[in-house]
């Protein structure tokens, strides 16, 4: 029913005013889900703001029993689900549907395998009494990786979704690029977690 | 007229049911008018809150009429869910929620929203959350009662206030509104930076849009930080974490710096909107073009991210390194001087126009007046030599008062009061809507004026019972005098939702242009019909504030561009 006066026909001031064009639609959907990263940033920048002033202050302790190992695999999973997700919009963009297929499919598969290793790291680390009420640095490991593994679960529900209805994502190839700003978002958030929660 | 047209200029209400037309609409004016039943409802609920408060503190445990026994637990619930509602759950939704969906489509020139589904989205969002809120004084332990900001270690710990399930729920709450104002904000945005009509520039926006689109880039980019803080307490409640924790390790100062890293930006969130509301009405009833309009603009957005660094100034005795008072004075204080540009520009539109007394108008001066009393007050508090002697005391809550409660009463009722015509096709009642303010004006300030002398007397917030304490007990007459007064107030407000109700069944029925008014959202009916303009959209070939325009024939001219041209020998 809310349909029935958008279809209004053309005039001149209406290129403006209706997203009846993909080019449109992608641009309000880029600028949407740029101001909602804007804020994303916010968050996490909050959180790591105030890991990093705990740690100069001396309140959140060390970080030795961490696997260090299994993080860096970790984070070359996520780094090339980074560029299949690139590989996914360009197959999309060209209207190759396999193409968008595999590589969103690959996508996915590391989206899991990395929450996968999450939580085997998770369980080694409260199987040695690591638990989040061990202490400041602690609270931050498990506050920030779970909100990061969140979002990591979302995006793998996203692109799944993309996956399923196939047809409609090469319709519409700018679903894909949104899909891959966000998960390319939750991969530098990664970037930024590992070297501060695993290496310094 | 081909058969599409005939379709689109049909109304298309009368086609759907009661289910798609008032519930799960996602036409814009309706999902506003659901954000500002909404606020009302809470209001309802905030100002009872603040009628047993009150009653509490001018007789103090004595059984209150409608409530019965206060006593210290529950009074802290009261002032907690008071603050808690009114700015989240009254405030946000009638200021951003209602006049962001009505006017942005309508101000710019579109048909509704860049995303409508989400919009709908966004405000049965906001329905859950309040749901969740007032769901939280049935639960056992009753509701939050760890102040409005929620310090830890008091919040951290439910044996400290004797709540659990309710503070809980109370961040669980914020949560869920936080994300339908999020994703409000980001449709907001993305309508108004991609759906202008053709030759809307920037620089002829209206000024509401631009108050507008400011409060929600403060809101997307404040409200982060609060997010993560709601996240570490509510771990610290559930999970054992120790952030906020000092026995575990943590560090409850984090917490302020958190919250107040958005609670400062987050009153211009509430307060731009009014602010906004209150120039158009200026303007419109001077019958002057906005003074000073790219001023306000840049006073507007330079305001905007000066909010971003004064928070501490809500933290001056709270323990932090005191040599940050100094630097967040100093931002503080500097702050005035965008809000003092805007103050000057509001009194110099008035200067030598044709200025009309009508509603709208009498509200938009009791803003000027009450808020530039707020902020000189704001002054004293802002500046940590004075504030630290007055902190916590009733000289901030009549502070804050004079600032937010006139924000959203004076400025709120401006906008109500001008823009109803438009929303609901008929005219407020003008009888009823003078008395109601000067009855507000006046009680307002006998409400809050003593606040001030309490405050200096050094009566501290969130206390159940001041005649506890000796030195307060020769000023027991004042908080007996400022309760009557409150329930003027209180009462002064039955008088608008009469006026309301009353209007909406037998009020005149509204012109298309009631005010002669400039920008686009007069050129259509009232109300608009779905869709906003009939099948072609409107053309803009002006700025929003061409009143008494030299060699017109009337004495304001249309933004939007008219068959005929407004000026004789073309445009402009």
């Amino acid at each position: 029913m809310e349909d029935v006066a958008f279809r209004a026909p053309a005039s001149p001031g209406q290129s403006r005013g209706e997203a009846r064009t993909g080019g449109e639609a992608a641009l309000r959907g880029k600028i949407a889900i740029w101001w909602f990263l804007a804020s994303e940033i916010m968050l996490f920048g909050g959180l790591i703001t105030s890991f990093v002033l705990a740690r100069l202050g001396g309140a959140a302790g060390t970080h030795e029993p961490l696997n260090v190992t299994v993080a860096a695999v970790n984070t070359f999973v996520l780094l090339t689900s980074s560029y299949t997700m690139v590989e996914a919009f360009a197959a999309a963009e060209h209207g190759n549907r396999p193409g968008m297929r595999f590589f969103l499919a690959v996508t996915v598969l590391a989206g899991l395998g990395f929450l996968g290793l999450k939580v085997y790291e998770y369980s080694g680390e409260i199987a040695h009494g690591f638990t989040p009420g061990r202490g400041g640095f602690w609270s931050f490991y498990y506050t920030m990786t779970g909100l990061h593994a969140l979002h990591v679960l979302i995006g793998v529900v996203v692109n799944s979704a993309l996956l399923v209805m196939a047809g409609a994502a090469i319709r519409r190839p700018y679903r894909v690029e949104l899909a891959g700003l966000y998960w390319h978002f939750v991969d530098i958030v990664w970037i930024f977690l590992f070297p501060l929660l695993y290496l310094t | 007229m081909t058969p599409a047209l005939a379709t689109a200029a049909a109304p298309p209400h009368q086609a759907a049911g009661f289910w798609r037309t008032y519930v799960v609409s996602t036409d814009h004016k309706t999902i506003a008018k659901q954000y500002l039943t909404l606020g009302l409802v809470m209001a309802l609920i905030g100002g009872y809150l603040a009628y047993v408060m009150r009653w509490q503190l001018a007789y103090p445990d004595t059984s209150v009429p409608g409530f019965g026994f206060v006593g210290p637990e529950t009074y802290n619930t009261l002032v907690t869910m008071h603050g808690t509602i009114m700015v989240f759950f009254v405030a946000m939704p009638i200021l951003l929620g209602t006049f962001g969906n009505f006017l942005i489509p309508l101000m710019i020139g579109a048909r509704d929203m860049a995303f409508p589904k989400l919009n709908a989205l966004s405000f049965w969002l906001l329905a859950t959350g309040s749901l969740v809120l007032v769901v939280s004084f049935f639960v056992p332990g009753g509701a939050a009662a760890a102040g409005w900001t929620g310090y830890p270690p008091l919040s951290a710990r439910a044996e400290y206030t004797g709540v659990e399930w309710g503070l809980n729920l109370w961040l669980l709450a914020h949560a869920i509104e936080f994300a339908a104002f999020l994703l409000g904000g980001v449709n907001f945005l993305t309508t108004a930076i991609t759906m202008r009509a053709h030759g809307l520039t920037p620089g002829r926006l209206p000024l509401m849009i631009w108050q507008l689109l400011t409060a929600s880039v403060l809101f997307l980019l404040s409200v982060g930080p609060l997010i993560a803080g709601a996240i570490m307490l509510l771990m610290d409640r559930i999970a054992g974490t120790g952030f906020f924790l000092p026995d575990r390790g943590g560090e409850p100062l984090l917490w302020q710096h958190l919250f107040w890293f958005f609670g400062h930006p987050e009153v211009y969130v509430v307060l731009l909107p009014p602010l906004g509301a209150v120039l158009e009405v200026l303007s419109v009833f001077s019958r002057k073009p906005i003074f000073g309009y790219r001023l306000i603009i840049g006073g507007t957005l330079a305001a905007g991210a000066l909010s971003f660094i004064v928070w501490a100034h809500h933290m001056f005795v709270s323990g932090m390194d005191p040599r940050l008072a100094m630097p967040f004075s100093i931002t503080t204080i500097l702050i005035s001087v965008p809000f003092a540009l805007i103050m000057f520009a509001m009194i110099a539109t008035l200067w030598r126009g044709s200025i009309r007394f009508e509603t709208p108008m009498l509200w938009a001066l009791g803003f000027v007046a009450m808020f530039i009393t707020g902020g000189l007050t704001g002054i004293f508090n802002g500046s940590a030599p004075a504030d630290i002697y007055i902190a916590n005391t009733y000289f901030v809550v009549a502070h804050f008062h004079y600032t937010l409660f006139a924000a959203v009463f004076f400025g709120g009722f401006a906008g109500l009061y001008f823009w109803y015509p438009k929303m609901f096709g008929r005219m407020l009642g003008d009888r009823l809507g003078p008395l109601h303010f000067w009855l507000t004006l006046v009680f307002f300030n006998l409400t809050f004026f003593p606040m001030h002398w309490l405050g200096l007397a050094g009566m501290v917030r969130r206390i159940a019972d001041p005649t506890q304490y000796e030195m307060l007990v020769p000023y027991q007459y004042l908080n007996v005098f400022v309760t009557v007064s409150s329930l003027g107030l209180i009462v002064a407000q039955g008088i608008f939702l009469l006026n309301f109700f009353l209007s909406l069944v037998r009020g005149r029925m509204a012109p298309a242009n009631p005010w002669q008014a400039a920008t686009l959202e007069w050129t259509t009916s009232s109300p608009p019909p779905h869709g906003n303009w009939g099948p072609a959209l409107p053309e803009v070939e002006r700025g929003a504030y061409d009143y008494s325009f030299p060699g017109a024939a009337q004495d304001w001219l249309p933004q939007r561009r008219l068959a005929v041209p407004a000026i004789a020998g073309g445009q402009e």
